[in-house]
């Protein structure tokens, strides 16, 4: 961890918390209407807010794990920091890669 | 190290609570492309995404699903107790703080699983 | 009739086993009194270290009962409720022998830390009135007390993991010298602190502050050096 990553983790972290906190409303709300999958389609679909919002929340958590499973490779894995480093930068582009796949599959499809 | 054992001060609540929020967030990050994945069903059509969702309905899935509300929640409140010491001047009592994270997130893991069994 | 204490004390280097001793139990014992009882009555063979043995030079630092210690300030009817001690060398640091660690690498780092005054005036210069209620002042003075006991970096867990981490008490000398107004050096220490091993890697386990026989609050030190550090790489003054 340096100053550079440091401050990208926790900005990301800054970034997230109002996310988190409206993501959990979300979980709560889908929960207690016991939403069916054509019921949370609707509302996503075509949405520009659903798309910007979860969009925000899957880019900042791309940065954001990736960092954090860095600080945990580095701390309690032998493995040598380029190896690391390739492994999380991996990582950050298979959340990053997939997250957009899944905000796109529920604004587009 | 030369003992290899355990150091005491682990009991510590603050080591267990950056302990909590390092796995929490480990397993979050493991889950995640599960979840993205999930959500992606929804490319295959509507009806494929609501034959997850009934999948998901049974006991054991909703058990982990609040077990990953609780984890959420904890490395949230862990996280902002962290961004408080690292952005503001100091405040004593971080020991109450971190269990008061613990114990809210611990009710809004109940909350969860009051609402879906 | 005495009773007796069964006392546990590492033998060896880095590796080593623990050898079991029998003390007597003594009113007001220190540690310290039952490893200087183990050395001149049963075994002079064990290494161990102590020099004011009042609680002000911090020597005599070890891990009693899991938890690194001065062992002269800490009493045997607060650890050995049950009558059993084990002791052994501080922790995060190579073992010369039994009781006695290598300090070198604690030093060192100090010294990678950039902790070491960087005048800016000469003796022909006239003394510097340094304000004693100053918020740098302050936040000096509360940082300063640090004797280099060792302790909180003993009981770090981000010095053990990243054997890079500078550790708690270099970081915070380099706190009480960036609030320094004499000191002329800080471009340079804030680039010190600010890499791999620098203020960033700590996790605030706070166990630093919670062990720390002279009550310093690392912890809080260097919270502020991430502040500080922050600032200087945006306003490009430092680099990673």
């Amino acid at each position: 961890m340096n100053v550079r990553l440091y401050l990208w983790q926790r900005a990301t972290a800054a970034v997230m918390a109002p996310l988190v906190m409206v993501h959990i409303a979300v979980i709560f709300y889908a929960t207690r209407h016991g939403m069916s999958a054509a019921d949370i389609l609707s509302r996503t679909h075509g949405s520009f807010a659903w798309a910007a919002f979860y969009g925000l929340f899957v880019l900042a958590v791309s940065i954001h794990a990736a960092i954090g499973v860095r600080n945990i490779l580095t701390e309690w894995t032998p493995l040598p920091e380029r190896r690391v480093d390739a492994c999380v930068v991996f990582f950050g582009l298979v959340l990053a890669v997939l997250g957009f796949r899944a905000v796109a599959a529920v604004v587009l499809w | 190290m030369v003992t290899g054992r355990a150091i005491k001060h682990r009991d510590s609540a603050l080591w267990l609570a950056a302990m909590v929020h390092r796995i929490s967030g480990l397993a979050l990050a493991l889950f995640l492309p599960l979840h993205f994945l999930t959500l992606g069903l929804a490319i295959e059509g509507e009806a494929r995404l609501e034959s997850f969702l009934r999948w998901s309905d049974q006991p054991l899935v909703k058990a982990a699903e609040i077990g990953l509300v609780f984890l959420f929640t904890v490395h949230l409140l862990g996280g902002l107790r962290i961004l408080v010491i690292e952005n503001f001047d100091w405040r004593d009592g971080q020991k109450q703080l971190a269990t008061l994270a613990a114990a809210l997130s611990a009710i809004v893991a109940f909350a969860f699983l009051v609402r879906v069994f | 009739m005495t009773t007796e204490l069964s006392v546990s004390l590492w033998r060896g280097a880095q590796h080593g086993r623990y050898e079991t001793y029998r003390v007597p139990q003594r009113q007001s014992q220190t540690v310290l009194d039952v490893v200087t009882f183990v050395q001149r009555h049963i075994d002079p063979t064990l290494s161990y270290r102590f020099a004011c043995r009042v609680g002000v030079c911090g020597s005599c630092a070890m891990t009693v009962n899991g938890k690194p210690r001065w062992t002269c300030r800490t009493h045997v009817a607060k650890v050995a409720g049950d009558g059993k001690l084990e002791i052994g060398p501080l922790e995060n640091l190579p073992v010369i022998k039994d009781l006695a660690t290598d300090m070198q690498p604690f030093f060192e780092k100090w010294r990678q830390a950039k902790g070491a005054f960087a005048p800016t005036q000469t003796r022909n210069d006239p003394i510097a009135q340094i304000k004693p209620d100053t918020p740098s002042r302050k936040a000096a003075a509360a940082a300063i007390e640090c004797i280099n006991c060792g302790v909180c970096y003993a009981a770090c867990d981000t010095v053990r993991w990243n054997t890079e981490y500078l550790g708690p008490a270099a970081l915070t000398r380099a706190w009480t010298l960036l609030n320094d107004e004499r000191d002329g050096g800080n471009i340079a220490r804030l680039q010190a602190i600010a890499g791999a091993g620098g203020c960033h890697a700590c996790h605030s386990h706070q166990s630093c502050q919670e062990l720390c026989p002279q009550a310093l609050n690392p912890t809080a030190a260097i919270a502020a050096l991430k502040r500080r550090t922050a600032a200087a790489y945006l306003k490009g003054e430092i680099k990673v």
